[in-house]
């Protein structure tokens, strides 16, 4: 660290001390084979079983690339907005680690599968644009192991050219939680293209954070690396961390040198992996056992078509158009289940969207959180579910009630007004039905009705009674009693 | 004449006739080769499944029917291409006990062919030499006069062709070494196009450039090999189509073949020199028409050739780190010295300078000025060949500079990088080119004469080769 001599000025404008984000997103692709080889993409396996001369490297082996693995990548671009470039190229990134087998990567440098692209975001209310630097395709390496019951290391080969994405941003970001709800977004983008499972305990989505604290109004400081950042929360935590770093630093009168950091997320701490002196130099050239990759217009324009309204895109029209807030919004259109629910229901427009929502919110989310299923895989259809909506918004049935049905709707299935026959929750409100009754109750009970027109008002109780006992506890007895009121006047 | 001294095609012949078993064939080939390893150490390994294999193959020909092109005819594979089960050295220290768990495509290819692998020949270490001197396993001798080198890297496959203890052998050519090694024996070498061949399983040197090659007694012999190997292999993705092989006619009638200046430049020695235009002059007579045509960056070429070639080397190698395979240095106590150990001892020191070579040229800074650039050179090379063949069909040049190396001369490496320039200008260019030999030199020697051909033109090549063969060329005209 240099020292700088500082003014006092100097010293109170670090009270104007700004943070810039950079992110580098890596999410495995489910592809069913890996991506230089016909080896299983697969977690969990045995290890070094998913293992072939390819992907071990072995002297003589050649790869040859998967090409479901440059239709997801594209897709993800599509979504970002990115730049799809026609003609791109595999290059070698060159480093030694045990975990890498051929000790070089095979990745995209100079030219990446997309270019330039955006996502917008809400954070906290506002939308924010996050720009997108490109995204490339690479290879996974493999695993290395400690374990307790032997002194060396253990190598797993099986993640050894697992297919990968990488999506770069710009320096866009500015504080810890803006980085959280970008990161939030490309999971669910990821899952709603279906091109990644994005399971963190399974490390298939996995983060580079890039800091750089600097005065408001001044050119941008020197960054630090952040590697190993390996969930979401954990992204935040070590922001924090190196944003107070770097504070501190500059407070103290130095300055921040550009490294590369390991963050260790027990500790809470990080530490430093590679000094400015010794940044890896990784000779990327390109890669001459493949050829370049060209897509033909066709194939960017079919793969573009795939691509659903995404969840930032909905969230945004949910509470702009749908009158949401924002957590409700995320709820919905982070879940592409939930979302296409909620999509279909207000296109059926029986109900109002407002009742569908909460209904998504409340029973649905409940159910899908306390199940660990999916829409999907339930008989529930959005029909159904807006006929349950609407017999709530007219009364038919009690919130109880509705419960009921929508219990019955997701674990069986059916006709919501059946359901609701069947099970005896109506709530008659139906004023022909209450008529009959009304008239029924009057015929059958002269005494009573001879008393209330007598000025024995308590006798309407009575008659209201029997009425409820005779529509066996369905009829509405607010309506009811009313309609018994008037016959009554008209008797009289 | 003994029958290790036959040529391929009368050896087919013989054992379809019953004139001769696999089995008498391979005692004979496999007897001849053992006496010669003394004298030439032309093989780091024999095959002890030879035996089998021609057991199978005398079954397959008492079997009657359609008996596969190669059937039992002993050939060598150089030690850079994988041998299921059969260990594949590279010449290096690094891969002494390597046994590769699969086979490379072209030895796939040889072995449905009823091929008989008799053994596995040495070479320079990881190919990167022109002498076969520089491999764990000791020097090459050549089968003419042990006095000088069997040439490289291929040096063990041409030395056991020539000298009778093989009938064909694979070798690989990166920037020569199936047609040098082919020129010093006195052996035909062949170096496809770039992708006529599966790479598949030859261990990289410079994926670019790297391309399996045959080596024969006769141009003939070279093309049933060459026409058992070009076969299609989804395996690499860098391999072109094959292309429908013809039979061989020979005819040098109205062929125009051009005579490139600068490969005829202060370089070659004049021995050389005249053996070549005397083969020139006599494809001539046979009906070809002379040009003179130009190469004006093949003095550059070889610049750029050591550079691309060392720059993938140096990645191609890295992989070597003594982890899962290979030699690993005793006593370490982190991975990062573990590396370093294993690659300081288990490398010899031509590999070691290419790698270091390779790292320079890639590094940050120096990457645009050498390698973009040598990129850049073999675009503009590649044009000047698309030029000459638009006028030519056919480019006849020398092999190498002089009529052999002697061993055990002091040689600086920037000297041997520049002797190359007859051959990695074809190289860069990803053409086919054929070494034939056209006389000998003043010491005995064989000199060969080189023909290039289009990219692609394989079969054009070998039918040209085999023209100037038929109008009497060959080491003693």
């Amino acid at each position: 660290m240099q020292r700088m001599d500082m003014s006092l000025q100097e010293v109170a404008a670090m009270y104007e001390l700004e943070c810039t984000i950079g992110l580098e997103v890596h999410a495995e692709l489910k592809t069913a084979t890996k991506i230089f080889c016909g080896c299983k993409n697969e977690f969990g396996a045995e290890p070094n079983t998913h293992v072939c001369p390819v992907c071990l490297g072995l002297p003589g082996a050649l790869p040859r690339l998967n090409s479901k693995v440059c239709d997801f990548a594209v897709k993800m671009g599509h979504a970002l907005g990115c730049e799809i470039n026609p003609v791109s190229r595999m290059d070698r990134k060159n480093y030694f680690y045990p975990d890498l087998p051929k000790a070089y990567q095979i990745s995209q440098s100079d030219i990446p599968l997309c270019g330039r692209g955006r996502l917008d975001i809400i954070v906290d209310g506002d939308i924010r644009t996050v720009g997108i630097t490109r995204i490339h395709i690479e290879e996974d390496a493999g695993k290395l192991i400690h374990d307790d019951d032997f002194a060396g290391t253990l190598c797993d080969y099986n993640r050894c050219g697992v297919p990968l994405i990488e999506i770069v941003t710009e320096p866009d970001l500015h504080s810890s939680r803006e980085a959280y709800v970008f990161l939030e977004n490309i999971r669910s983008i990821l899952r709603y293209i279906d091109i990644s499972d994005c399971k963190m305990q399974e490390g298939s989505i996995r983060c580079d954070v890039n800091v750089s604290v600097h005065e408001k109004g001044t050119p941008l400081g020197e960054r630090c690396e952040l590697k190993n950042v390996n969930s979401f929360s954990a992204a935040v935590r070590g922001i924090e961390y190196e944003i107070k770093r770097q504070k501190d630093i500059i407070s103290s009168g130095c300055m921040v040198e550009r490294e590369t950091r390991r963050w260790d997320d027990k500790k809470g701490i990080s530490t430093v992996m590679r000094s400015k002196e010794n940044l890896q130099d990784y000779r990327f050239f390109p890669e001459p056992d493949l050829g370049a990759i060209v897509l033909e217009h066709e194939r960017i324009e079919r793969l573009r078509d795939e691509i659903p309204e995404l969840p930032n895109k909905k969230m945004i029209r949910y509470v702009i158009e749908h009158g949401m807030n924002c957590d409700e919004a995320f709820v919905i259109a982070d879940s592409p289940d939930k979302a296409k629910l909620y999509d279909e229901c207000v296109a059926l427009s029986i109900c109002k969207p407002r009742s569908a929502a909460n209904r998504i919110l409340g029973d649905v989310t409940k159910f899908m959180n306390d199940t660990g299923r999916s829409i999907a895989d339930t008989p529930l259809t959005a029909e159904a579910l807006s006929e349950l909506c609407k017999a709530a918004e007219d009364g038919v049935i009690s919130s109880t009630g509705a419960k009921r049905v929508f219990i019955e709707l997701v674990t069986k299935g059916g006709d919501t007004a059946e359901i609701i026959e069947r099970l005896g929750l109506a709530q008659n409100s139906d004023e022909g039905f209450l008529n009959e009754i009304a008239e029924k109750v009057i015929s059958d009970n002269e005494k009573s009705v001879s008393d209330y027109i007598g000025g024995k008002s308590n006798a309407l109780g009575y008659l209201v009674g029997q009425a409820m006992k005779l529509s066996k506890g369905r009829a509405d007895p607010a309506k009811l009693k009313s309609i018994l009121e008037n016959k009554l006047k008209k008797e009289n | 004449m003994k029958l290790y001294e036959k040529s391929a095609y009368e050896i087919a012949a013989m054992l379809r006739s019953r004139k001769c078993s696999a089995k008498e064939l391979l005692h004979d080939v496999m007897g001849r080769a053992r006496e010669l390893q003394p004298r030439l150490n032309a093989y780091i390994t024999f095959n002890d499944q030879a035996e089998n294999a021609a057991e199978n193959a005398d079954r397959l020909i008492a079997k009657g029917g359609d008996i596969p092109p190669l059937c039992g005819i002993p050939i060598a594979v150089k030690d850079n291409i994988s041998t299921k089960g059969l260990r594949t050295t590279c010449a290096s220290k690094m891969l002494e006990n390597y046994i590769p768990p699969y086979s490379a495509t072209a030895v796939e290819l040889l072995e449905a062919a009823g091929a008989v692998i008799i053994g596995k020949t040495n070479m320079d270490e990881f190919a990167m030499g022109s002498a076969s001197d520089t491999g764990a396993f000791g020097a090459v001798y050549n089968p003419a006069d042990t006095a000088y080198s069997a040439g490289g890297s291929s040096g063990g496959s041409a030395a056991a062709v020539a000298g009778g203890g093989a009938v064909l052998a694979l070798g690989s050519d990166t920037g020569g070494s199936v047609r040098q090694p082919a020129s010093f024996c006195g052996a035909v070498g062949f170096c496809p196009s770039y992708g006529a061949v599966s790479r598949f399983g030859l261990i990289a040197f410079a994926s670019s450039l790297d391309r399996i090659g045959s080596i024969g007694r006769n141009v003939r012999d070279v093309h049933m090999l060459h026409n058992i190997i070009n076969a299609s292999d989804i395996k690499d993705v860098t391999h072109i189509p094959k292309k429908f092989s013809k039979t061989l006619c020979g005819s040098l009638k109205g062929m125009r073949i051009g005579v490139p200046k600068e490969l005829f430049d202060e370089y070659i020695s004049d021995e050389v020199k005249s053996a070549v235009m005397n083969a020139v002059k006599l494809m001539e007579r046979a009906g070809a028409i002379i040009k003179e045509v130009f190469l004006p960056s093949a003095s550059a070429a070889v610049k750029a050739y050591y550079i691309i070639s060392s720059a993938e080397a140096s990645s191609n190698l890295a992989r070597y780190d003594g982890v899962r395979y290979g030699f690993r240095a005793d006593n370490c106590t982190t991975p990062a010295e573990m590396f370093r150990k294993s690659r300081t001892e288990g490398f010899g020191d031509e590999v070691k300078r290419r790698i270091l070579l390779g790292t320079f040229v890639l590094s940050e800074g120096c990457f645009d000025r050498y390698y973009k650039r040598a990129a850049a050179l073999r675009q503009k090379l590649c044009g000047e060949f698309d030029d000459i063949f638009t006028e030519c069909d056919f480019i006849a040049a020398p092999v190498y500079p002089n009529a052999g190396i002697l061993h055990g001369a002091e040689r600086k490496p920037a000297e041997l990088y520049a002797a190359d320039i007859c051959t990695v200008p074809s190289s860069l260019g990803g053409l086919p080119a054929v070494s034939i030999p056209c006389g000998r030199a003043g010491n005995g020697l064989p000199i060969g004469l080189q023909l290039i051909g289009r990219r692609c033109g394989d079969e054009e090549l070998l039918d040209a080769a085999y023209g100037y063969e038929l109008a009497g060329g060959g080491c003693d005209v």
